[in-house]
This record gives structure tokens, C-alpha cells and sequence, in this order.
């Protein structure tokens, strides 16, 4: 395959451009075939799908985000902003991965991306016909549409967005789940070496041999991959050191992406990418957090192209990128090569290409004259140097064919003479070098500008942080050359020069961004979108600021610069999401969970939690299930599963003291052996939770919390013991997950713990209300609290959760001569439905305890937290929603979050409250719920309605009763 | 100042581009005006557009500190609704909602307001119910909204998994089909563009650094370029509100600054259509025109200036992603940053007179101010141009925490990192 | 950010919770007294600085304790952690 043969990715055949010697990477014997666009391709084991490509001589490798413009292969890394391909394995997309950074194997399936019906013809490349009128920013300019008729207000501007997001947009994304594993690891050392060149390695040797721990992170495949490739051996002795060291762990393909408070550090190691099978066990990727004491950044330097009319063709790639495929991977990027330059750097590229058998047509160097070493190697790689020179323009339909060269002076820049054409197949640019600052950035450091280098540096170092080789500016190309550039960025020539490759960024639209007053960095990027693209502009930041301060006059660090973020490269969601996606968040299991399971009940999400909503019978729905265990309760007896209370051990002398400070109402008189309905309220007033609590001996405590509110009480509770009565001698443990708990409510309940229950009497003597026995039940120590949520004869029993089911079942077969049936929580919450007992839908942070009818637990002899807040006016206002009952009139089922209004569906009127809760009630042969209602108390008797538009469609005639639907003076559970 | 329009590109493009001017003017400080609006952010910039456009106050600075937009309207996941529960916001968030629907026409300038609707997953029956008893508030109150069910979940959002295997299923939605995505950066452009038009002066890289006063009356500021006088001063610096009032000697506000990341990835091909939130944890995600994934979850958690987050917010964002979307794990996140928010006691906004004469306070936005921006400044202008509130700011009093007239959509009280 | 918790050493952000504003929490009123200016400014109000700020931390998913932890909200760096002394 020739030079100017066609560009067609169907590339069989490996040689056209690898070298007969040389590649470090690759391993000759070993071909790997993988396709592209579902074309066999082939390459070396070693090769990256960039350098496979170009030793086939393929050259268009992308197209670019808005014109769809040809791209071809311009670097060799993370800063390559053209050539992107979406990998598939198994059916799952990966989009955008750079194919410097794909590494080949057998079987390796890549699609091209952004283009349609193909790469080579791309229909979408007719958006290169709009020219000047597609202009950064045009897209605020126009697409507003009518502002009458059918298309007004936003439907035009939809109707273009649904074209332009089409158009925009890279690889495509899929929709089948990933099946990969990743996983997470924490990590820590004394230093964090930040990349795995020479400097780098040589930093990890320093500080090993001071006996530190350290950590080597190289995102290359390779450890010293930028380096010359005589130095190879070296690299191979040093890594062999460091790998023998078990103080020392090397990380190849790893990134370090994000630098976090306390020297935090995330990388993600790319495990199996690379891998036709991964071993087993072996995750693709993995998470590693790095606790570093210190952090040594030797992350190198970027090459930087020169921004210049025709610089986007395929066939113009970074001088030093096209060096390395010639070392590493035995490709010649092309065979008759011209290189255009600021700097010293692209002579010793040169050379090397020269050995490796490419032919150097010409160097192009803007500077009027060079060094003498630059000379010395311009003579050995041969061709016309061409001083004082630029490329002014290229062509070549789908590569490149010619440049046009002019004589330039740098400094007024202007041109003199007419142009020179040069065939060439491959230009080789250079514009200077970037040292890697990001990381600093992350960490706070501000860049500082080097006139020399023509660059950012990292500031002074500190003792988080220091930075070495490249990284630091310590640019050395060997051969004595220079490491300064001359300050040009741009050649400015007619003609469409692009500054962000992948986004069609160009220096025109940089200008009118200036022009129109877009002019700090920041106004620039978001306005051009100018280092937006996936390689969040590490080949275009410096030229887009550089033309910026020309066109304000300015010196570059005037116009100042970006803070860079995380990530350095992208990070892909899989890895920092790790193990925690999936099934894998946690689930809460009450001891007795598994007989639930046996027993035909369905589980319900409540939190974390999974608790039986209702044990259905065969061919009963879950209504006809819970109205009959709610009817079981008032007329026999059924047990509930309580284990997810929250449930706090309080102990201490100052114990009732405490109690008393957190509870609405008193607790220091509470005798042992009883207990008592608590109410807390937030400082500012209002209700947070309510509870039981039971005293359990002179000094100790058990709380109970609603199962919503656990986790925030116990918070609550330690904070005032810590923070606010430290003086307190008062101990809180949760002890939730310690203790089962099983409520046994009904007429009968009481007959069923009398046959059941060892060494205790339950009568009505030895167990009255709000009563505490100890006894056991099948062996097992039990710990029985009469008091009832249903509003039936009720106990709660509690034992150690090991326990729970054993209990649990030991109550079933005592209850059997009884009829018991285990019942869920809707059965339990229909039971306190229509005994007007609250729970977290109505302690929902705005209510008070006067809205819930609570303020009978509001003492006055003594303060409590909230007491001081809970009378302001706005919680005392009289149009504020309080606890009412509702009731169906028409026989229509509720639907919990209907609000009430007063008037009927074709004029409903304002919303007057909401229901929090509904169920049908056996005892009232009807649809039943709570609400909150404005000036709930003078409604009751009225005739509202129920409306529920968002979801049923209902709008059902309800009667405001009081909340106490049934038993309202409690004589069941008092019985 | 030419209109913009599709023709203007055409003339433009064929004279090269050369003749286009400043979106707005770079003027320097005048010795005083009727009002400075302190803060070039969305807020400031839209109160200063409505000053000049409905009140008829054209002498009027805005001063900002940075850039025009360099603060929260530049930094958030774009998302426009009125989907809110409670009758103080609802009518303020919809009145700004009916705003968007014609910004772009309002204001000559494309802002790319996109209705592709708003989807609230719930998870549990428990869950539905609260969305349920939202959308019916919404509905009462004049809003849009609708449910949205499994199997119309899965044609529109291919990607979602409805399977049931996730650890909270989904049972279903709230949508608010007029919500959706505009293009945050175009909305301050096009406010300093159209108060710029209309006679306001907008001042960059002028930093506020004192305030004049005459006993307790405001009567200007001191500022980096210069001391200015004002008949009026509006502050309006969500993130910054404590650091600015202090310097008018307000040392104690209802506010706390809390920092929020935001994330974005690769751009991608179209896969996501309408604007997602997942009620098992805490996310919001959408695909921007440009093709990335848009998207956050929840503040950090502790105070803070600095505009970056930590990596746990990083990590669980991430698995929230993954958890509605898992074909999304080999998606890449391009970029994260953070904002400084106003978190405020109840979690909701303060547009008001005061506290001292002569002053006006916007502020305490949380992470929900850019939807608000037009009615934000509509209202603020309001209040400043007649000296009381519009009746959909009335309830943002500063005083109503004092009150306890709390206007509190998540009841978490006065813990402002959990609203 | 790393917290080091007198108790349990150094340990991950993700192990502790953020309660608030230290010197506010300390400046909780005598809980018999009424005055609301004194109640309302100890709940609702903050000086929320820029810099050194004093603030309460738990160690929720270590010790559960609750620390000072003197922070600066600007550069996140941590100046001091000390843990709630018993009142005398």
C-alpha cells in the first residue's frame, strides 16, 4: 500500500508502513487480528489500535464533533483529540476511548464514531458548507422561531435541538447493562509517584531507598514510555529494583485522576481492558484511593502543536508522538516527512525518524535562526531547513498531499514572498511543551507562567506536593538543544486554523469571541467550548489563551488560566462507583425474616428495611388479606414483627434526668417496670419523633423510636449528651439489631402469653397497662410491655434477636387454639388509621404537636428541648393543617396523597390538606383515612372531597371526623 | 445594538465575522445611580433586566466581583421545574417557569430552554404517595403533572432499568412534562446582554469591599474601582451572601455555604431524553445538547468556600448513576467542579427588603436557584422598584424564621446540609 | 479530607458526620429562659465565615463522638481536633 493509496480501514495486511527493525512494544511473531467497523484488521501484539492503524496506513480516524471534518491519529496518548473509537464487548458500549490508549488483542471489536452512512463518507461533513455562519456562539444568535402561531415559545427551538443533538454528541452509548466487575481498594503510602517515566523512577528509587512506602502510578502501558528508546535498559534495571522491593507497589496503566482534601488521591488501574479474557477474579477496572503522605508529581510534558490554516488534515500529527511510533512501534507515520517548529525539541524527533527510515523533506522553523546543536542534528536528519519559515496552508482530500510554506517573521507576524508547495504525507509539528500541572491545580496550586518555556509551571512546592523532571520544566531533549521556544502559537493566515481539534474550535472563533466582549478564559471556553471535547483541551488550551492575549494585547498569564479539576483523563462511572451498584446497597432483615418468607408474605421496602406488607392467602389481594388480619386483631388476636423499631438503651444515674430534657412530657417520676408514650420535638419546635419508653431498672432505659426516625434520634440523643449536657451521666447504645421484637395484639392476646409465658404472671395485676414483666417463652428470656399501636389489648415482646424466630414461632403455636394469624403492615396500619395513632407520614418535620393533637404531652413544669421554640406564631397559626379522620362517603377507596378540597371535580377550589394515610376499616365498614387539614378541628362534620388528578383520577366525597375513629376513649387496650 | 437573528448570521458570516459587537458594554463606574445590584451572577443580572424592562429604573449598575455568570448560574446541572409540594413555592417557581417559555424571545438571545419534561422516580409505595400528594398540590395549584408508569419508562428512557432487580425498584414517576434543561451560560449572557440594551451599566472585575452608609441607611459601596452611591443597594450573591453582608455589618444570617459537585461526562450520542431523579438516594441527571451527561446529588455536607467537593459525594453520585442506568458504567465522567451554595434553615429563598434601609437581600437559593432565575429577579426587581413584595415573594421574608412561618419542603428544620 | 479522631486516629470524611457550627452549638441557651431573640439566633442564625471555622463533627461510623474539629472553609484544611471535655 502506497503513500497516497486510498485510506481505507480494510487493512489486511501489516506492513505498508512498520519498519523491518525496531518497536520496542511489539512482538513480531505474535499478530493480533481485531475489527473495525466489523473489518478483519491486524496488528502486533504490542500495538496500540493507533499505531496498528497507521502501520496499515490508514488515515482518517475520526471525525470531528461539529463540521464531521476527516481527522486522522495527531498524538500518541491521553491528549489525542481525534481519533475515537467506541470499543464492544459482549453487546456493552464503551464510546470515545482514544485509540492511542486501546491497546490491540485477538478479538478486539472497535466501530469509528460520528459518522454516517461511514468514516470515509460522512454525510454530516455538509455542516462544513455553513462556514462563517456556524461561528462560535451562533447557536444564541438564532433558532428562537415565532413568536406566534403553533411553533412559539420553545417548540421551534426543540425541533432544531432534536437535529442538532442528533448531529452533536460522539459514540454512540448502548443500552445493555455493563456485566463488568469493579472493584475498590484503599491504599496507602509515604509517597505517591505520579508517573512512571525516568523522573518519576527515579524519584520511587530515592525514596525507597530511604525505606519509605511508595507508590508508582504509570497510566502508560509501559514504565518509561516517553523516553528515548536508549534508554530502555535502564528503565528495565530500574523497574526491576523497584518491583523486588515489597515497600515499593508499580501501577502500570494507571491513572491518577483526582486530588482530594488530605493528600486523597483517586486512580483508576484499567485491569483487563487490554485483555482478551481477563483471569479470573480479575476485575476490569479498579478503584484505588490513595492516602499519600507525600505526593511526587512526574506526570511529564504535552507537546503543544502550532495553530495554522489546514493544521486539522490527517497526516499532521506532534513531532514527538510521530518519534515514539517509530521507536515504540516500528511505524512510520508517512514516508516523506516535513516538520514545522518553534523549538529545539523536533530536530531530535527528526533524526530519530530519519534513522528509522523516513524520509525528512523539510524543517520548517519560524525562527529566523537556530543553535548550533539545533543545526548539527538538522544536517544529519537531512532536507531543506527552512528558517524564518511557516506553513501557511495544506491540502489533500481525506490526507495529507502538500503544504504550502511562506517566509514569516515571528515577531510582526507577517509574510513575505509567495508560497512554496512541498509534498509531503506527514507533517510533524511542534509548538513547545506543557509540563503536567494538573494535578497541583487540583491541589490548590496556581500555575505560573514561564517566559522561557512558554509555559505554565507548578508554583513553589509544598510539603503536600513536589514535582520532578518534565513535569517541573526541566525540559532536556539531549544533544544539548534548548528547551525555549519561540512565542508562537499561531501562524495566522487566511484559511480555517483550528485550536480545539475535536470540537472545530477555531483561532477565528476565538477572535469574535473577543470581539464580542467573551474575553476572560473562562467567557472564552464557554462561549467557543474551547477545552470542552474529551481531551479537555490538552493540545488547544495554551493556543486559545495565547490567541486571546494577542487580540487583548495582554501578556498570556493576563488572560490567566483555567483551574484544572478532576479528572485529569475521564474516569469511567463503573470504576468509582465500584462494588456499590447492582444489588449490592444494603438491605435490613428483621430476625424473623425468613418465616415471613415461608409464610406467604409479601416484603415491602420500608428504608433499608424489608418488612411483610401481608401474608396473602391463595387467590386473596393484598386488601382482602390485611382487612382480614385487621379483623383478626379486633376480634381475636395476630402477631406483628416490630423488630425495625428503633430501640435505645439509656443508662446512667442522670438517666431520667435526660429523658426528661429530651421528651415533651415527664419521665424522671416514671415508676420501674412501666413505661411510657414519649413525644420529641426539634429545637425549632417542632415534632421529630414519638415513641415508647420503658424503665426498665432505677438507672436504665429502652427507647423506642419509630423505624423511620432511628437512626436521626440516636444522633439527636448523643449530640445533646456530648455537646450540649456533657455534665450528664448518661450512656446511649442502639441496640435495634439486638432485640426482636414481636407485638401480640386482640381480645385474645392476653389468653395466648398466659399459656405460653413462663415466670411471670400477664393478668391484668401482674401486667397492666404500660406494664413491663421479664419472664420466657419456649426457654428463651422475654421482655413483655403491655401497650398497643392497634389500639386492641396489646404486649409487645421482646427477646435477643438470635432468638427472634424461635419466639416468634413459639407464640404462633400458642396462639393456635386462638385462630392467631401473623398480620403485616398494612393490616397495622389500617389498625392505627382508625385509631389516629401517628407515625413518620404525619411526623413529617413540619407538623407540631398541636397539628397531631399532642399537646396534652407538652409539660409545662419543665423546659425540654423545643419547648422555647414551639409557641411562635407561625406554629401556633390557626389556618395551620392539623390531624383529622376522613371518611369515604360514596364507598370509593382513597388513594394516600389525594388532598382535600371543597369543591367538586370541575371546580375543586384550593387544596385545604392532604391525606397522609388510608385503608379500608373493617370496624367502620368503609374507606378510611388520616389527613392534614387546614383548620382541621372546626371541619369536622364537614362534607369535603378527596382529590387525586396526578394518579386515580378520583375525586371521592369524604366526611371530616375526628381522628379517633374507633375506641376513642382506648377502653380496648385499657381492658 | 443589532438584533440577533438568523439573517444577522448570515450578514456576519459573509463580512467575516468582523463586524460583530459586544454582547454588552465594558463601561466604567458611574459616581452613582438609582440602584446597584451587587453580584453579575443570574440573579443580579435578571433583576437588573426587569428593573430596566417592567419597572422603568434604567439608572442602574450591576457590580460583579469576577465575570459576568462566574458563579452558581454557570455552574449547575441546568435544570428548569416547578414541581414543588408547597403552596409558598409553588406559585413563585411556576410564575418563573411561565418566564422561561418565552425567555428566548424576551431577551433576543437563545437560551435553548428545552421542555423535555421531568421524571421524579419513586420507589416504594410510601414514595408514590408523596409524589402522588405533590403532583395533586401541583395540579390544584395550575402546574402540570402526570404519572408515569414502568412500561412508558422503558420507551422513553431506553436505559433505565425497570427490570425490578435494582436494589429500590422502580415503581413508577412524577413528570412534570413543561420542566426541563436551558443552557445556563446563555441565560446570563442574555440577561447582561438585554439590561445592557436597556440603559444598565454592567461592571466586571469590580469587587465590593465596604458598604457607604449614613447611620443605618445604605447609600452606596466601596468598591475596587471606586466608591459608588446608590439610592439603592441589592445584594444578590448567592454562595458569598454572608462574606458581603458582613461587610454591611449583618454578622449573623440563616445561611450556612455549603459546596455542591456537579459532574459531566464524555459527550455521547442521544440517550436520554428527559430530565431523571432517583428517589432511592439522591440524583438528578440529563443530557445536555452537547451530548455529555449532566448530573449531581447531594451537597458535600459541611460548610465551605472552596469550589471543590470530595471524593465519598464522588462515589455515591456515581453509584446512583449506576444503579437507575447500569449500561452506563463504561460512560466516562469528563469533568466535576463545585459551587458554593446558600443553604438557608428551611431550604427554601430570601427575596426581601432590608435588613437595613436602603438595602435588599436575594439569597439563600440552596441548589435550586437557577430555575428561579427570571422570577427570581422579576421579584426582586418588584420589591425594590415598589418597596414590598410581589405576592410570590411575599412568604421569602427574612423574618419568617424567626416567625417560624418555615416554608420547609423536606422537614429537616434548621440543619441546613440536609436540606 | 481526613479527620483525626483522638480516639480511633486518622480516618475517611465518609466515617464522620457534619453537625454544625461549634461555637453556636456551645452558645445554647439556658434552656429555662424564653427570651426569643436569644432561642432564634441560636437556631436559625450563623456567621458562616470564610476561613477558620470552629465546628462539631461526629465520628458516626467509628467511635460516635463528637469532636472540634477547627477546619478553614476556604482551603479545607484541618487545624485542630480536639473531643468534648465533661463539663467540670
Amino acid at each position: 500500500m502506497g503513500v497516497d493509496a486510498p485510506d481505507r480501514p480494510e487493512v489486511r495486511v501489516v506492513t505498508s508502513h512498520r519498519r523491518p527493525e525496531g518497536g520496542t512494544a511489539i512482538d513480531r511473531d505474535h499478530t493480533v487480528g481485531f475489527t473495525v467497523d466489523g473489518r478483519q484488521c491486524f496488528g502486533l501484539a504490542g500495538d496500540t489500535l493507533a499505531s496498528a492503524l497507521l502501520a496499515g496506513g490508514v488515515r482518517v480516524m475520526g471525525r470531528s464533533f461539529k463540521y464531521h471534518r476527516p481527522r486522522g491519529v495527531m498524538a500518541i496518548g491521553v491528549d489525542e483529540p481525534n481519533a475515537l473509537f467506541t470499543v464492544t464487548t459482549d453487546g456493552v458500549r464503551e464510546p470515545n476511548v482514544r485509540a492511542t490508549e486501546i491497546e490491540v488483542f485477538d478479538g478486539l471489536t472497535v466501530e469509528s464514531q460520528n459518522r454516517w452512512p461511514s468514516l470515509e463518507n460522512d454525510v454530516m461533513a455538509v455542516n462544513q458548507l455553513g462556514g462563517k455562519a456556524l461561528a462560535a456562539g451562533f447557536y444564541y444568535k438564532t433558532f428562537m422561531g415565532p413568536v406566534f402561531g403553533p411553533l412559539k415559545g420553545t417548540r421551534f427551538w426543540m425541533m432544531c435541538e432534536h437535529a442538532i443533538r442528533r448531529a452533536a454528541g460522539l459514540g454512540r452509548p448502548g443500552t445493555a447493562p455493563d456485566e463488568s466487575r469493579y472493584e475498590r481498594i484503599n491504599a496507602f503510602c509515604d509517597v505517591l509517584v505520579v508517573g512512571g517515566g525516568l523522573a518519576g523512577l527515579h524519584k520511587a528509587v530515592e525514596e525507597a531507598k530511604a525505606g519509605k512506602r511508595v507508590i508508582v502510578c504509570e497510566l502508560e502501558p509501559r514504565w518509561g514510555a516517553g523516553a528515548d528508546a536508549k534508554k530502555d535498559s535502564e528503565i528495565r534495571q530500574i523497574v526491576e529494583s523497584l518491583d523486588s522491593n515489597p515497600d515499593v507497589t508499580l501501577l502500570a496503566r494507571t491513572t491518577v485522576w483526582g486530588w482530594y482534601d488530605g493528600n486523597m488521591l483517586a486512580a483508576t488501574e484499567r485491569v483487563a481492558d487490554h485483555l482478551k479474557t481477563a483471569p479470573k477474579g480479575a476485575p476490569r477496572q479498579r478503584h484505588w484511593v490513595i492516602r499519600a503522605g507525600h505526593v511526587a508529581l512526574a506526570a511529564g510534558a504535552l507537546e503543544r502543536p502550532i495553530v495554522f490554516p489546514g493544521n486539522d488534515r490527517p497526516g499532521v500529527m506532534l513531532a514527538d508522538a510521530a518519534r515514539r511510533y517509530a521507536e515504540t512501534f516500528g511505524v512510520l507515520p508517512g514516508q516523506h516527512l516535513t516538520i514545522l517548529t518553534n523549538n529545539d525539541s523536533a530536530y531530535a524527533a527528526a533524526v530519530t525518524l530519519r534513522h528509522a527510515g523516513a524520509n525528512i523533506r523539510a524543517i520548517i522553523d519560524v525562527r529566523p535562526e537556530i543553535g548550533a546543536a539545533a543545526q548539527r542534528l538538522a544536517d544529519r536528519a537531512g532536507g531543506a531547513l527552512k528558517l524564518g519559515h511557516a506553513v501557511v496552508g495544506t491540502s489533500g482530500a481525506k490526507g495529507l498531499k502538500t503544504i504550502s510554506v511562506a517566509r514569516y517573521n515571528h515577531e510582526t507576524q507577517s509574510f513575505a514572498g509567495g508560497s512554496e508547495q512541498i509534498e509531503t504525507d506527514c507533517l510533524l509539528v511542534s509548538g513547545g511543551w506543557s509540563p503536567v500541572v494538573h494535578l497541583a491545580s487540583q491541589a490548590g496550586a496556581q500555575p505560573v507562567w514561564d517566559k522561557t518555556l512558554q509555559a505554565f509551571l507548578p508554583p513553589d512546592p509544598d510539603r503536600r506536593w513536589s514535582v520532578h523532571g518534565a513535569a517541573a520544566g526541566n525540559l532536556d531533549f539531549g544533544h544539548d538543544l534548548s528547551p525555549a521556544p519561540a512565542p508562537v502559537f499561531e501562524i495566522r493566515h487566511p484559511g480555517k486554523a483550528f485550536v480545539d481539534l475535536q470540537h472545530d474550535v477555531t483561532a477565528d472563533d476565538v477572535r469574535l469571541a473577543h470581539r464580542e466582549g467573551f474575553r476572560s478564559v473562562e467567557h472564552l471556553k464557554r462561549y467557543t467550548t474551547l477545552g470542552m471535547a474529551t481531551d479537555q483541551g490538552k493540545t488547544s488550551n495554551i493556543a486559545g489563551l495565547a490567541i486571546m492575549a494577542d487580540s487583548l494585547g495582554k501578556p498570556i498569564p493576563d488572560v490567566g488560566t483555567t483551574r484544572f479539576r478532576p479528572p485529569y483523563t475521564a474516569a469511567s462511572l463503573g470504576a468509582i462507583a465500584a462494588e456499590r451498584f447492582g444489588d449490592l446497597f444494603p438491605h435490613r432483615l428483621t430476625p424473623m425474616h425468613d418465616w415471613h418468607g415461608d409464610h406467604g408474605a409479601r416484603m415491602y421496602a420500608a428504608g433499608h428495611w424489608e418488612r411483610p406488607e401481608s401474608y396473602n392467602r391463595p387467590g386473596e389481594t393484598v386488601e382482602q388479606a390485611y382487612v382480614r388480619e385487621a379483623k383478626t386483631v379486633r376480634s381475636g388476636v395476630g402477631l406483628v414483627d416490630v423488630s425495625t423499631l428503633g430501640k435505645i438503651d439509656i443508662a446512667g444515674p442522670d438517666a431520667p434526668e435526660f429523658l426528661n430534657r429530651v421528651y415533651t412530657n415527664g419521665f424522671a417520676k416514671l415508676p420501674v417496670g412501666k413505661a411510657r408514650y414519649g413525644l420529641m420535638l426539634r429545637e425549632d419546635g417542632f415534632a421529630m419523633d414519638d415513641g415508647t419508653t420503658w424503665r426498665l431498672s432505677e438507672n436504665r432505659f429502652l427507647m423506642t423510636t419509630t423505624t423511620a426516625n432511628a437512626g436521626k434520634v440516636m444522633s439527636h440523643l448523643e449530640l445533646c449528651l456530648d455537646v450540649h449536657w456533657p455534665d450528664l451521666r448518661v450512656h446511649v447504645t442502639s441496640v435495634t439489631d439486638q432485640w426482636a421484637g414481636a407485638a401480640i395484639a386482640g381480645p385474645k392476646s392476653r389468653d395466648v402469653l398466659a399459656s405460653c409465658v413462663t415466670g411471670t404472671a400477664v393478668d391484668n395485676d401482674a401486667l397492666p397497662f404500660m406494664g413491663i414483666v421479664h419472664g420466657a417463652i419456649a426457654g428463651v428470656p422475654v421482655m413483655i410491655c403491655r401497650l398497643s399501636f392497634s389500639g386492641e389489648l396489646a404486649y409487645e415482646v421482646y427477646c435477643g434477636a438470635h432468638h427472634g424466630t424461635h419466639v416468634w414461632e413459639a407464640l404462633m403455636a400458642a396462639g393456635a387454639p386462638f385462630a392467631i394469624a401473623p398480620y403485616g403492615l398494612e393490616a397495622l396500619g389500617t389498625l392505627r388509621i382508625e385509631k389516629g395513632h401517628v407515625t413518620a407520614a404525619e411526623i413529617d418535620g413540619r407538623t407540631t404537636a398541636r397539628d397531631l393533637h399532642l399537646d396534652w404531652m407538652l409539660s409545662s413544669k419543665k423546659p425540654f428541648v423545643g419547648s422555647a421554640m414551639m409557641d411562635r406564631d407561625g406554629l401556633t397559626d390557626k389556618s395551620r393543617w392539623t390531624l383529622v379522620g376522613v371518611v369515604s362517603r360514596s364507598g370509593e377507596k382513597l388513594h394516600g396523597g389525594s388532598h382535600v378540597v371543597a369543591g367538586d371535580r370541575d371546580a375543586p377550589g384550593p387544596g385545604l390538606g392532604h391525606l397522609t394515610a388510608m385503608a379500608f376499616s373493617p370496624e367502620m365498614n368503609a374507606y378510611v383515612g388520616l389527613a392534614l387539614v387546614e383548620d382541621g378541628e372546626n371541619r369536622i362534620g364537614q362534607h369535603l372531597y378527596a382529590t387525586d388528578p396526578v394518579r386515580s383520577g378520583t375525586h371521592i366525597p369524604v366526611e371530616i371526623v375526628s381522628h379517633h375513629m374507633v375506641d376513642p376513649k382506648g377502653e380496648r387496650m385499657h381492658g | 445594538m443589532a438584533e440577533y437573528s438568523a439573517l444577522s448570521i448570515v450578514r456576519n458570516a459573509l463580512s467575516g465575522n468582523e463586524h460583530w459587537k459586544p454582547a454588552w458594554r465594558k463601561p466604567e463606574p458611574k459616581p452613582a445611580y438609582d440602584v446597584i445590584i451587587v453580584g453579575g451572577g443570574g440573579h443580579g443580572l435578571s433583576t437588573a433586566y426587569y428593573l430596566a424592562s417592567e419597572f422603568g429604573i434604567r439608572n442602574v449598575a450591576v457590580v460583579e466581583k469576577g465575570w459576568v455568570g462566574s458563579g452558581n448560574i454557570g455552574r449547575n446541572t441546568t435544570i428548569v421545574r416547578s414541581n414543588y409540594l408547597l403552596p409558598g413555592n409553588t406559585p413563585f417557581y411556576e410564575h418563573s417557569m411561565k418566564l422561561w417559555e418565552n425567555l428566548s424571545h424576551e431577551l433576543n438571545y437563545n437560551v435553548m430552554f428545552s421542555q423535555r419534561g421531568i421524571i421524579n422516580l419513586f420507589h416504594t409505595p410510601a414514595q408514590e404517595d408523596d409524589h402522588a400528594r405533590r403532583g395533586n398540590s401541583m395540579i390544584l395549584q395550575g402546574v402540570d403533572a402526570r404519572f408515569v408508569r414502568p412500561p412508558e419508562l422503558k420507551r422513553r428512557v431506553p436505559a433505565l432499568n425497570v427490570s425490578g432487580s435494582s436494589r429500590f425498584p422502580v415503581l413508577g414517576g412524577l413528570e412534570q412534562p413543561r420542566a426541563g434543561t436551558a443552557r445556563h451560560d446563555a441565560v446570563a449572557w442574555g440577561y447582561a446582554r438585554g439590561a445592557d440594551r436597556r440603559g444598565v451599566d454592567i461592571i466586571e472585575n469590580c469587587e465590593v469591599t465596604g458598604f457607604v452608609r449614613e447611620g443605618d441607611q445604605v447609600t452606596g459601596v466601596e468598591t475596587s474601582r471606586g466608591r459608588i452611591h446608590a439610592r439603592k443597594v441589592a445584594v444578590a450573591v448567592a454562595g458569598a451572601t454572608s462574606r458581603v453582608m458582613a461587610m454591611a455589618g449583618i454578622g449573623r444570617l440563616p445561611i450556612e455555604s455549603h459546596v455542591l459537585q456537579a459532574f459531566v461526562t464524555e459527550s455521547i450520542k442521544p440517550c436520554l431524553d428527559t430530565v431523571v431523579t432517583y428517589g432511592g438516594g439522591h440524583l438528578y441527571i440529563s443530557q445536555s445538547d452537547k451530548g455529555s451527561l449532566v448530573f449531581g446529588g447531594d451537597i458535600d455536607g459541611y460548610n465551605s468556600y472552596a469550589q471543590r467537593g470530595n471524593l465519598p459525594i464522588v462515589e455515591d453520585v456515581m453509584s446512583e448513576v449506576l444503579e437507575l442506568f447500569p449500561a452506563f458504567a463504561k460512560l466516562r465522567l469528563l469533568r466535576s467542579w463545585g459551587g458554593i451554595m446558600d443553604m438557608s434553615m428551611d431550604g427554601s429563598p430570601i427575596i426581601a427588603k432590608g435588613p437595613l434601609p436602603g438595602l435588599y437581600l436575594n439569597a439563600g437559593w440552596c441548589y435550586g436557584g437557577f430555575k428561579a432565575t427570571p422570577a427570581s429577579g422579576w421579584c426582586f426587581a418588584h420589591t425594590i422598584a415598589k418597596d414590598e413584595p410581589h405576592q410570590f415573594n411575599a412568604p421569602y421574608t427574612l423574618d419568617r424564621f424567626h416567625r417560624g412561618t418555615v416554608i420547609d419542603e423536606k422537614g429537616q428544620g434548621a440543619t441546613p446540609w440536609k436540606h | 479530607m481526613i479527620i483525626v479522631c483522638p480516639f480511633c486516629g486518622p480516618r475517611d470524611l465518609s466515617e464522620f458526620a457534619y453537625c454544625g457550627d461549634a461555637d453556636n452549638l456551645a452558645a445554647r441557651p439556658d434552656p429555662a429562659a424564653t427570651d426569643p431573640a436569644a432561642w432564634n439566633a441560636y437556631v436559625y442564625d450563623r456567621t458562616n465565615p470564610a476561613g477558620e471555622h470552629a465546628e462539631i463533627w461526629q465520628h458516626a461510623g467509628g467511635c460516635r463522638k463528637f469532636l472540634r474539629v477547627v477546619r478553614n472553609t476556604v482551603t479545607h484544611e484541618i487545624s485542630g481536633v480536639t473531643m468534648l471535655e465533661p463539663k467540670a
